[in-house]
C-alpha cells in the first residue's frame, strides 16, 4: 500500500511539475506560434533571398504608419510620411524620424504592431530599425528606415478580403537610461 | 447510492463494541494544530472557509453599500482606513480595485475551494470509499497551513502600498501590465505570494485525493462503483494538477517581471502581455469547474437519497464530469474575445464552449430524472439541492450566451458577465456547499440542525440572491462597465434594488449562524443514518459523529450491488 501510494503520488506530482514546465515553455512556443501564424499583430522577418522571390502583384494598398514612444522617454517619434499606397508584392522604404530632446544620452528599441492583426502575416519586412537597439545622443535627431512589401498572398485570403488599409505602428521604449533619470525625465511620474 | 446501508450493519456495530480504540484523541494543540486526521482537517477548512467567508462577504457588503446610489459615499472611509491619504481621489477610488480584488481571490481560493474540497472533500472521500484516512495525512495538514499562510499573506496586502494607493488593486486576475508596471509597491506581491501559498497547497491536496481516491478504496469499492461525490472530486483533483502549475508558473512570472527585470509580459523587452492573459485563463477556466465540480457530486448524492432512487445514469453523470473536465482546458480563450482574436479562433472557441453545455446538460436532466417518479422528502439539503438545480442552469443558459464571440464584444466586462458568474458560483457553488451543510452537519457534529431554520434560510437567501444578481443581467445589458464605483444615473434602480437584496441575503446568513448554535446547544443527538433508506452510502454506516479511527476492519462492498 505505502510503495504503490508513493508511486501514485510521484506520477502525480511529475504531472504537475511537467505543467509547471509548460507554464514557463509557453513563453518561447507563444513567440514562435506569433512569428509563424501573425497572431497578436505580429510582422513577417524576411531576409534579402526570399524577398526576390516576390512579384508585383499590380494591385495596390494603402499602408499607414503611426509612431509612439513610451511614457517618459524623452524622445521625439513620428513617420515622415503619414499614409503611402504601396504596390502589393513590391517593395518599398518607410521613413520615420526620431529626436533626443534631453540631456542625455538614450538608448531605446521599438517594438511593432500591424492592424487589422488578420494582415499581419503578409506583412515582410526584409530591413527596420526595430531590428536593433538605436541609440541618440542629447540633441541628435536620425532617420530610421524600413523596407518592407506585403506578400500577394494577401489577395487570396479571405481574412483580408476587406482589408483596404493597413496600419503599421511603433512604439519606442528605452532600454538604456537608468530608471530614476526616466522617472526624473517624466513630469507626471515625479509629480505622484 | 451504490452501496446499501444494509450490507454494512455489521461493521458498525463492531465499531460500536471497541469505541475507545476509535476514540484516543491527541490533546488540544496537538489535536488541532498537527492534525493529521482527516477529519479534523475537514473541520478545520470549513471552519476557515466560514471566517474567510464571513470577511469576503463583508467586503461585497462595502461593495453593495457604495454601489447603492451614484457618486462616491462610503469608498473614502476605507480607504483612510487602510492608511490612504484621505486627500487622495486617485486613492480613494483604487480602494475599489482593492475591493474587487480582495472579494474575488478570498471568495475563490479561501472560501469555496477549501470548504468544498478541502471540508467536504477531507471529509468525506475516504469514509465514502471505505478508507480510514487520506493517503498522505501529514502532507494533508501541511495543505491546510498553506492555505492558511495564503490568506495571512493576502490579508497583508492591502495595508502595504500598491502604486495608485493603498492595497493590490489587479483584479483576481492580475493582469500584466497593471500588476506589473502599473502597481508599483509591495501589495501585489502580497497578492501573488498568497496564491503562491494556496496553490501549492491545493496541489499537495489534489496529489493527496488522487492517491487516496487510486489506491485506498475497500475492497469491492470499484472506480465504478464510488459514489459520485468521490467521482467529482477525483476529477477537480485532476483539474488542479494540470491548471494549477500553469498559474503558478504565470504568477512567478508576474513577479520576476515587477523585481527582477524581466519582461515576459512587457513589450519593451519584446514580452507580451497578451500572453500572461493566455496562461491566466488556462489556468482560470478550469477553476471555474473546480470550484463547481464538488457541488455537483454534493447535489448528486443529495439528490438520490431524498428521490430514495440511485441516480439515473450514474456512468453518464460520472463522465459528465471528465467531459467538462477535459472540455474545460480547451476554451480558455472565450474569456479574451476583446484581445483581438482573429474571426476563426473566435469561431472555434465558441463551438468549443457551447460544446460544454452538452455533458452539464446530461448532468442536469438526469438530476430531474433521478426524482422523476421517486419518493421525494422535501428535506433541507434536497430544498438547497433543487435551488442549486434551478439557479445553476440560470447562469449555465447565461453562459451559452456569452460563449459566442459575437455577443461578448458587446456584453464583454459588463454587469451581464457579473451575473453570470455569481449565478453559477455565487449562487451555485454556494448554494451546493449549503446543501452539503445541511446534509452532513449533524453527520460531523453529531447533533441535528433545526429543519425549520434551515428551510427559512433556504427561502431567504434564495430571494436575496436573485434580487441581488437578476437585476445585473438588465444593468449589463444596458450597458453597465464592471469594476467601478460609480455609474450612470439611469442605473439608479436596479443598484439599489441589488444593494437591498445583500440585505436581505446578509439575513439569512444570520438564520444560518443561529441554527448551528441551536444545533449545538440544543440539538438533538443525530444518529447513524438520520435521512433514512435514501442515504446508501458509506458515512451513513457510521455513528454520528463517525468514530475517530474508522474502517479499521475494512468493509467489504458487495459484488451484486449496482447503480
Amino acid at each position: 500500500m505505502a510503495r504503490s501510494n508513493r508511486k501514485t503520488a510521484m506520477t502525480a506530482a511529475a504531472v504537475a511539475l511537467t505543467m509547471l514546465g509548460l507554464g514557463f515553455a509557453s513563453v518561447p512556443l507563444y513567440r514562435i506560434f506569433c512569428e509563424a501564424t501573425g497572431y497578436d499583430g505580429t510582422t513577417r522577418r524576411v531576409d534579402e533571398a526570399q524577398a526576390a522571390t516576390v512579384q508585383d502583384s499590380g494591385r495596390t494598398i494603402s499602408i499607414r504608419f503611426d509612431a509612439n514612444v513610451e511614457r517618459g522617454m524623452p524622445w521625439q517619434f513620428k513617420p515622415l510620411q503619414r499614409t503611402d499606397t504601396v504596390s502589393i508584392g513590391v517593395r518599398d522604404m518607410a521613413l520615420f524620424w526620431a529626436k533626443n530632446t534631453s540631456d542625455k544620452t538614450v538608448t531605446g528599441t521599438a517594438s511593432f504592431n500591424v492592424e487589422p492583426e488578420q494582415a499581419a502575416r503578409y506583412f515582410n519586412k526584409i530591413q527596420c530599425f526595430c531590428f536593433t537597439q538605436q541609440t541618440l545622443k542629447p540633441g541628435e535627431e536620425a532617420r530610421m528606415p524600413v523596407i518592407y512589401y506585403i506578400d500577394p498572398a494577401i489577395l487570396t485570403d479571405p481574412d483580408n478580403k476587406d482589408v483596404q488599409q493597413i496600419t503599421l505602428s511603433y512604439t519606442f521604449h528605452v532600454n538604456a537610461i537608468s530608471a530614476a533619470d526616466a522617472k526624473a525625465l517624466d513630469p507626471q511620474q515625479s509629480g505622484g | 447510492m451504490a452501496t446499501t446501508a444494509d450490507h454494512f450493519q455489521a461493521h458498525t456495530e463492531d465499531h460500536g463494541h471497541h469505541g475507545h480504540d476509535h476514540e484516543h484523541k491527541p490533546a488540544f494543540f496537538a489535536r488541532w494544530f498537527m492534525s493529521t486526521n482527516h477529519k479534523d482537517i475537514g473541520t478545520m477548512y470549513l471552519i476557515f472557509a466560514i471566517f474567510a467567508g464571513v470577511v469576503g462577504g463583508a467586503i461585497s457588503g462595502i461593495m453593495r453599500a457604495e454601489l447603492a446610489q451614484p457618486g462616491i459615499q462610503y469608498l473614502g472611509f476605507f480607504a483612510k482606513m487602510v492608511g490612504d491619504n484621505p486627500t487622495d481621489f486617485n486613492a480613494t477610488l483604487h480602494m475599489w480595485n482593492v475591493l474587487i480584488t480582495a472579494h474575488g481571490l478570498i471568495m475563490v481560493f479561501f472560501m469555496v475551494m477549501p470548504a468544498i474540497i478541502g471540508g467536504f472533500g477531507n471529509w468525506f472521500v475516504p469514509i465514502m470509499i471505505g478508507a480510514p484516512d487520506m493517503a498522505f495525512p501529514r502532507m494533508n495538514n501541511i495543505s491546510f497551513w498553506l492555505t492558511v499562510a495564503g490568506f495571512c499573506s493576502l490579508m497583508c496586502s492591502p495595508f502595504v502600498p500598491g502604486g495608485t494607493g493603498m492595497g493590490a488593486g489587479t483584479g483576481w486576475t492580475v493582469y500584466a501590465p497593471l500588476s506589473t508596471s502599473g502597481s508599483v509597491g509591495p501589495a501585489v506581491d502580497f497578492g501573488i505570494f498568497a496564491l503562491h501559498l494556496a496553490g501549492a497547497g491545493s496541489i499537495m491536496g489534489a496529489i493527496n485525493f488522487i492517491t487516496t481516491i487510486f489506491n485506498m478504496r475497500a475492497p469491492g469499492m470499484t472506480i465504478h462503483k464510488m459514489p459520485l461525490f468521490v467521482w467529482s472530486v477525483l476529477v477537480t483533483a485532476f483539474l488542479l494538477l494540470l491548471a494549477l502549475p500553469v498559474l503558478a508558473a504565470a504568477i512567478t512570472m508576474l513577479l520576476t517581471d515587477r523585481n527582477f527585470g524581466t519582461t515576459f509580459f512587457d513589450a519593451s523587452g519584446g514580452g507580451d502581455p497578451v500572453l500572461y492573459q493566455h496562461l491566466f485563463w488556462f489556468f482560470g477556466h478550469p477553476e471555474v469547474y473546480i470550484m463547481i465540480l464538488p457541488g455537483f457530486g454534493i447535489i448528486s448524492q443529495i439528490v438520490s437519497t431524498f428521490s430514495k432512487k440511485p441516480v439515473f445514469g450514474y456512468l453518464g453523470m460520472a463522465y459528465a464530469m471528465v467531459a467538462i473536465g477535459v472540455v474545460g482546458f480547451i476554451v480558455w480563450a472565450h474569456h479574451m474575445y476583446a484581445t483581438g482574436l482573429s474571426v476563426n479562433t473566435k469561431m472555434y472557441f465558441t463551438a468549443a464552449t457551447m460544446v460544454i453545455a452538452v455533458p452539464t446538460g446530461v448532468k442536469i436532466f438526469s438530476w430531474i430524472a433521478t426524482m422523476w417518479g421517486g419518493s421525494i422528502e422535501f428535506k433541507s439539503p434536497m430544498v438547497w439541492a433543487i435551488g442549486f438545480i434551478f439557479l445553476f442552469t440560470v447562469g449555465g443558459v447565461t453562459g451559452v450566451v456569452l460563449a459566442n464571440g459575437g455577443v461578448d464584444d458587446v456584453l464583454h466586462d459588463t454587469y451581464y458577465v457579473v451575473a453570470h458568474f455569481h449565478y453559477v458560483l455565487s449562487l451555485g457553488a454556494v448554494t451546493a456547499l449549503f446543501a452539503g451543510f445541511y446534509y452532513w452537519f449533524p453527520k460531523m457534529s453529531g447533533r441535528m440542525h433545526s429543519e425549520f431554520l434551515a428551510h427559512v434560510h433556504f427561502w431567504i437567501f434564495f430571494v436575496g440572491v436573485n434580487m441581488i444578481f437578476f437585476p445585473m443581467h438588465f444593468l449589463g445589458l444596458q450597458g453597465m462597465p464592471r469594476r467601478y464605483p460609480d455609474y450612470a444615473e439611469a442605473f439608479t434602480y436596479w443598484n439599489h434594488f441589488a444593494t437591498v437584496g445583500y440585505m436581505v441575503m446578509s439575513a439569512s446568513m444570520v438564520v444560518w449562524f443561529v441554527n448551528i448554535i441551536y444545533a449545538f446547544t440544543a440539538g438533538k443527538k443525530a444518529p447513524a443514518n438520520y435521512w433514512g433508506e435514501g442515504a446508501t452510502t458509506l458515512e451513513w454506516t457510521l455513528s454520528s459523529p463517525p468514530p475517530y479511527h474508522q474502517f479499521e476492519t475494512l468493509p467489504v462492498i458487495d459484488e451484486t450491488v449496482h447503480h
